[in-house]
């Protein structure tokens, strides 16, 4: 009843072609972020800001990353967590080497690093699709951290490989406590989200999709296949390189390269396949079951023995915690195969006709 | 799909209603989380020094009531050895019991890592036993880190003495060969320094072989070792990785007697799989094992008898993970005692307190007889200056049934180590611009 677009008129272009066409879902939004800047940081404490919703934003952006070029571009990679090494790393030296530079222009310069490594690994997807392409971007996995390990410069030749991350001091402001380094975070995140959505409304974004139906019919209508492809990987790495330089300096503080192991690449492949290929919101969907869940399920095994005065041995509500996880995954997969933000979307229809649907 | 929007709104209910249930916390309560992992590939480590330190707990407040009449309470999180993980159970344990979080063991040096900063923000201190950053053991620049017992550099200097005394003196050692097998992680990383420090010193060559995580596959690094014909292998591994390498050095034939290893790769679950391959394998530890001490016997009668012990297995009591764990129980419970001695006596104490504890804390032979300890650990004595407070470590050797000890508690050389580690420490603190404290000004 409340969520209908009847009697909103566009009379210009620039009213038609607005990202959300739909005032409620501007209300929405503009409340969203509200609650993120204002209220989030007021309520929540140490525990719910530095360990639950700052990483489930970082991962959320990597996310964001890939689903830019697997969900949008078509071209599967199991590079992300080599990108986000590569923007950890990058920014703690550009922090320690040109420390004059600032902590934003850090990130950004460790961003287009990433893009450059992406640019080279991406090179394959010129030639092969699908799954081989996805064997050959293996190969930037273990470059990379092969290459972090073994040359000491990256780590500044610490001993044990570790970087730990300096402090974030913009324009003399320092951000120390959880919640100032969420904000930092938010902040970081909202901006590229935007753009990513404003990307993927562009040409570049349709030429993406174009490439991703039909690499062939796309290039017959005039889309630029080299171009097109090495552009998507170089953005995707951007803002996965972006994400490992919160990941480092926002979330952990000290970081080894271990840290970005092709376990952690799965984990980010899983998140936009249960999120949503191809959708945005889907990145943040799927960050969120990943992440926090398995979060959920450990304490709510708490609650049980400690509420229901049942004693189960510890293994085995850890090995559970890995089962029910699992198991929801393939139970989310039939139930939508098109991600959690396909259940969104089908949502939102059924409200436009709630409470009288045909 | 309706009801399964239903279901998320549901479980998001509970998420709110949840914590209500959590019983009020008593207020004459210590609490210590147990942040460990019981599943994954290092579990073994996890479960079984989780459930020692829990064991001797349980074993305080059956017996005694506790410490001087406080309770020892604790609750289990689930790290699975990874860092963000870790974290997370940091954050959600650090505010529990009437005084938060009391001391933390990480269990894994990434994680000791990642908490090296937290926890010196939020007072509490960080109790990495036998692993994490070595350099915190210069406590003028690391006041909430102790790496108590020995770190890694004196425990690699332990062990070229040992070599040394079995090639008969130091002076032998020059143009041995030595390889060095590391787990590619930063634990693994950790001694290569201290090592090539060592080389130039006593003039051995040394070579650094590394085997990528988890370790499972070994076949090319022992060729490499086939070729250099070592005269010494130390092994620094870890979990799976152990057994691995002394089925691959029985494979290409080399004795396993002179193969030392780290103390992580010195406990029953690292040479059982490896069957008659871990024959002859020595090991450094500086907890031993059994069940014949009489602490452990305390543990036996107070919590096994009654069924309350945390190992399911009971052939694994009085394993060298366990007897770790009973170890830092007893660290634990010493630095809270003492904490208490100087800030009330049986009143929760706070993690500042604590801190104040384990760097006054002095357990000689007297308190281990005491404590029924004697031979279980060496005594130990932390200040401002030292976190690290014993140093020493013992070697061990498998005799394909079980782990007998061939030394007396071997010293580091602390000649070697305190300058390195004060060199990296003073890095740090440049790096992080903090001003070391003035240890004579300490009380």
């Amino acid at each position: 009843m409340l969520y209908r677009e009847a009697g909103q008129f566009k009379s210009t272009y620039a009213q038609d072609q607005q990202i959300f066409p739909i005032r409620q879902d501007r209300i929405a939004i503009g409340l969203l972020l509200v609650f993120a800047f204002v209220v989030v940081p007021l309520i929540g404490d140490q525990y719910w800001l530095g360990a639950l919703i700052t990483p489930f934003l970082i991962f959320a952006l990597a996310a964001l990353g890939l689903n830019i070029l697997t969900g949008y571009a078509g071209q599967l990679s199991l590079g992300t967590a080599a990108f986000m090494a590569v923007g950890a790393f990058m920014t703690y030296n550009f922090v320690l080497r040109l420390p004059w530079l600032g902590i934003i222009p850090s990130m950004i310069l460790a961003g287009l690093c990433a893009a450059a490594v992406g640019i080279v690994f991406g090179l394959p997807s010129l030639r092969i699709k699908g799954f081989y392409l996805a064997v050959a971007t293996l190969a930037c996995q273990f470059f990379v951290l092969w290459a972090l390990q073994r040359f000491g410069w990256f780590t500044n030749y610490s001993s044990s490989g570790v970087i730990t991350a300096q402090q974030i001091v913009i324009f003399g402001v320092r951000f120390d406590t959880p919640a100032e380094k969420y904000l930092f975070t938010l902040a970081i995140v909202v901006v590229m989200a935007l753009a990513a959505k404003n990307l993927m409304r562009s040409e570049t974004g349709r030429a993406f999709m174009a490439v991703r139906d039909m690499d062939v019919a796309a290039s017959v209508v005039g889309i630029p296949m080299m171009q097109t492809k090495l552009l998507a990987f170089a953005i995707s790495s951007f803002y996965c390189g972006v994400a490992g330089a919160l990941h480092a300096f926002c979330y952990l503080g000290t970081v080894e390269p271990e840290a970005y192991t092709l376990d952690l690449s799965f984990r980010i492949l899983f998140m936009i396949i249960i999120g949503g290929v191809g959708s945005i919101l889907g990145s943040f969907l799927g960050a969120a079951f990943i992440t926090l869940f398995p979060i959920f399920l450990n304490i709510a095994s708490g609650w049980l023995s400690h509420g229901f005065g049942v004693e189960i041995s510890h293994a085995t509500i850890s090995n559970l915690e890995l089962i029910i996880f699992g198991g929801l995954i393939i139970f989310f997969l039939i139930a939508e195969p098109n991600g959690l933000a396909r259940l969104w979307q089908i949502t939102k229809e059924k409200l436009r006709l709630w409470p009288f649907p045909h | 799909m309706k009801r399964s929007t239903l279901a998320i709104g549901a479980l998001a209910l509970a998420a709110v209603a949840g914590p209500a249930l959590n019983p009020a916390a008593a207020q004459n309560e210590q609490f210590i989380p147990a942040n460990f992992y019981w599943v994954g590939p290092y579990a073994p480590g996890g479960s079984g020094f989780g459930g020692g330190m829990i064991d001797y707990f349980a074993m305080l407040n059956e017996r005694d009531g506790g410490i001087n009449g406080v309770k020892l309470t604790w609750e289990k999180c689930e790290t699975e050895y990874r860092n963000d993980r870790g974290v997370e159970c940091y954050e959600r344990s650090k505010k529990k019991g009437p005084t938060g979080a009391t001391v933390v063991h990480p269990l894994s040096t990434g994680i000791t890592y990642s908490l090296i900063e937290k926890a010196t923000a939020d007072k509490i201190p960080v109790i990495s036993m036998g692993y994490g950053r070595t350099d915190a053991a210069d406590g003028r620049v690391f006041p909430y880190i102790f790496p108590l017992i020995t770190t890694y550099w004196s425990q690699n200097t332990a062990k070229i003495k040992f070599i040394g005394m079995k090639e008969g003196g130091m002076d032998k050692l020059k143009g041995k060969k030595i390889v060095n097998i590391y787990h590619d992680s930063a634990y693994g990383k950790e001694t290569i320094p201290v090592l090539d420090v060592q080389a130039k010193k006593y003039g051995f060559q040394i070579t650094h072989i590394a085997v990528p995580h988890p370790g499972n596959e070994q076949q090319s690094q022992w060729l490499q070792v086939r070729q250099i014909r070592p005269d010494w292998v130390i092994l620094r591994g870890w979990g799976v990785m152990n057994p691995t390498a002394l089925k691959a050095a029985a494979k290409v034939g080399f004795p396993r007697t002179k193969i030392v290893g780290v103390w992580w790769s010195g406990a029953e679950e690292d040479v059982i799989p490896a069957g008659d391959a871990a024959k002859g394998y020595i090991a450094a530890g500086f907890n031993l094992p059994g069940t014949s001490f009489p602490v452990m016997q305390e543990v036996l009668k107070h919590v096994y008898k009654k069924g309350k012990g945390d190992l399911e297995d009971n052939a694994r009591i009085g394993s060298i993970y366990h007897t770790r764990g009973i170890v830092a129980g007893i660290i634990t419970t010493e630095a809270i005692r003492n904490a208490q001695s100087r800030f009330g006596k049986g009143k929760p104490m706070t993690g500042e307190q604590v801190r104040w504890g384990i760097e006054n804390l002095n357990i000689d032979e007297k308190r281990l007889k005491e404590l029924g300890a004697t031979g279980l650990m060496q005594p130990l004595r932390v200040s401002c200056m030292d976190h690290e407070g014993g140093g020493a470590v013992k070697f061990l050797q498998w005799d394909g049934r079980k782990w007998t000890v061939i030394t007396d508690w071997i010293a580091a050389d602390q000649s070697i180590v305190r300058p390195m580690i004060e060199a990296s420490a003073a890095q740090y603190a440049k790096e992080k611009s903090i001003t070391p404290r003035d240890c004579s000004k300490e009380k």
